[in-house]
């Protein structure tokens, strides 16, 4: 057998290290593109960044008139309190339905149907945000009108559904993974004290578990504000402060995928546009990050 | 033992699948330039611009597949700020445009190709102003549109125009406007406010013509405007003077060449340089009476000469 497998290197040794070489590189690769991303996209807007642009007006004035001939105005405050409140409302939908279903998959349902939910769960992550979008132009939009005698469907709530069942499948398969992980002896124990199913599940697995779900809660929101299609096509796309669900909005990512094919590079509006790429480059790093030292922390557990 | 082996081979198997996809991406360029070379006679015009024009630049260009096989043309949508900004790198034969190209972008242009882009009228556009079918209004002028969409305008609800608005509980007008590369953003903005107002913030920007009409025909309390084209029985297209005291006129061929409807505008095309062969050959066919015929059917305005 030694020799078998001494003969089976020396026969290819070449491909080996090939193979070795091949995989580091895909190793390395992820972590070049994440800064050669950052760089990129910090590089083309940094020259207004720091020359130019109001940081104050930027982030305080709701008076996005990139376009205008005489007096561009570059406040994006209505785009940022847009992209947070369509995440917070998304959250507040998700969360329920996708901690719930996580609770479900992991403890009460047998072992065929949860492959069964979790296969279909998976399915609702692969459908694609622009098909969410037209759901929410057509479908969500007069359903609104409908059921809340909005004038308009294309609001923050519509938008907010769409971002809640795209981050539900997220929220529900690492919401499962940590529930799993809490060892088994933790509910023979509370069983054999004669908890029922749920107080086991409410006294015991949710506050081991407690980091995970929080994870997977902070990667949907991250989901949530990074999602452009749907929330380009659902929300109404209206630089407006929402006063309530049914107002309509605009987000940041939105902003950028609407305006950025039309303006000349180099142009100022083109580096204000880097520059919210910046922006929620920064929120996403931020709300992952604090998703990571979270989920470090069961592990140190 | 036998696992590591496994392992190994299948490594070795998504190697070859990955060395496999490379060797056949990069063979496939080669492919298609045999093919092109078989068909060398066959010269591709490409038509990128305006979203206003995009389906009667469609028209044209599958009309052309029956009127020679010498030439095809390649259409895309995306805005006349697209249309230009690929003038300006050179990448299409004939850019469509809803406005103006502006004398910066002319310039640019002839810097960075060298040759100067010629200007063709192919057609008119009236932008008609669209409001819900319910909506108990016939006509409106450009000043008060002026204050419904200008920034510190003085009307923003429906019984500010006068109207009882029954279908609208909420009276306020919900203002539908498009993205801001759109050429028609830009001439509806200019037609009404000139060049030093802006629209107020809090529109909905729309992503097409046929969104915003889309979008109308389904909110009552809604107005928006879009190519006359676009026209559904959801909605009605406003009759439109340019103040309170002046006639009104309806968005209609008759009222646009006899330039009485006061927001109609050419659609213009752009060919880097003087056009050459086929490309020349296309757009006179465009002139011709069965290129401006298409141009009537798609609810645009024909040139007056025909």
């Amino acid at each position: 057998m030694n020799i078998l497998r001494k003969k089976s290197t020396e026969n290819l040794p070449f491909s080996e290290r090939a193979i070795e070489l091949f995989i580091r590189l895909c190793g390395i690769s992820s972590i070049i593109f994440v800064f050669g991303i950052f760089f990129f996209v910090f590089r083309e807007g940094a020259a207004f960044l720091f020359n130019g642009l109001d940081l104050k007006e930027f982030l305080t004035s709701v008076e996005w008139q990139p376009t205008s001939l005489n007096n561009k105005r570059y406040g994006a405050f209505a785009l940022i309190v847009g992209t947070f409140s369509v995440t917070v409302l998304a959250m507040c939908l998700a969360v329920p339905f996708g901690l719930g279903a996580a609770i479900f998959v992991s403890e009460f349902c047998s072992p065929k149907l949860r492959e069964t939910f979790k296969i279909i769960i998976e399915l609702l992550a692969a459908i694609p945000s622009v098909v969410w979008g037209f759901i929410g132009l057509t479908l969500m939009n007069q359903l609104i009108i409908a059921v809340f005698k909005a004038p308009i469907g294309l609001t923050m709530l519509n938008g907010s559904i769409m971002l809640a069942l795209m981050s539900v499948p997220i929220i529900v398969s690492i919401a499962e993974d940590s529930l799993k992980a809490v060892p088994d002896s933790y509910r023979e124990a509370a069983e054999a004290l004669g908890a029922t199913r749920w107080q086991v599940v409410y006294h015991v697995l949710l506050p081991a578990a407690k980091n995970g779900l929080l994870a997977a809660v902070l990667l949907g929101a991250a989901r949530s504000i990074g999602e452009t299609m749907a929330v380009l096509m659902a929300t109404g796309h209206s630089v407006n402060i929402p006063s309530g669900p049914l107002s309509w909005i605009r987000t940041l990512t939105a902003t950028i995928a609407a305006e950025l094919g039309e303006v000349a590079r180099g142009d100022e509006h083109y580096q204000v546009l880097f520059i919210i790429g910046i922006l929620l480059f920064t929120i996403t790093f931020v709300v992952n990050l604090s998703a990571d030292l979270v989920i470090k922390g069961i592990r140190e557990q | 033992m036998q696992n590591n082996r496994q392992i190994g081979h299948d490594i070795i198997g998504i190697f070859v699948i990955l060395t496999c996809n490379f060797v056949i991406s990069s063979c496939s360029p080669k492919d298609n330039e045999s093919i092109a070379s078989k068909e060398a006679a066959q010269v591709i015009i490409k038509n990128k611009g305006s979203d206003t024009m995009v389906n009667l630049a469609q028209a044209w260009a599958e009309m052309y597949t029956s009127v020679t096989t010498k030439a095809s043309v390649e259409v895309s949508g995306g805005g006349s700020g697209t249309g230009v900004a690929a003038l300006i790198n050179g990448t299409v034969d004939i850019a469509n445009c809803s406005r103006q190209i502006r004398p910066k972008e002319l310039e640019l242009a002839t810097q960075n190709t060298g040759k100067i882009p010629q200007e063709f009228i192919v057609g008119y556009d009236a932008l008609a102003v669209y409001v819900h079918h319910d909506a108990p209004i016939d006509k409106i002028a450009i000043t008060e549109l002026a204050e419904i969409y200008g920034e510190n305008g003085t009307i923003t609800l429906w019984s500010h125009l006068g109207i009882q608005h029954s279908a609208c509980p909420s009276d306020k007008i919900i203002r539908i406007s498009r993205q801001s590369n759109s050429g028609t953003y830009f001439y509806f903005r200019e037609a009404l406010l000139g060049t030093n107002r802006d629209f107020r913030i809090g529109s909905l920007d729309l992503h097409g013509s046929k969104d915003v009409v889309e979008v109308i025909g389904r909110t009552p309390c809604a107005i928006g405007y879009s190519g006359m084209g676009y026209a559904t029985s959801h909605v009605k297209m406003l009759e439109v003077a340019a103040d309170p005291d002046s006639p009104y006129y309806p968005p209609t061929l008759e009222n646009v060449l006899a330039k009485t409807y006061p927001i109609a505008r050419p659609l213009y095309m752009y060919s880097l340089g003087e056009p050459t062969r086929e490309i020349k050959v296309y757009l006179d066919w465009i002139f011709s009476d069965e290129g401006q015929k298409i141009v009537e059917k798609l609810g645009f305005v024909p040139l007056e000469s025909n």
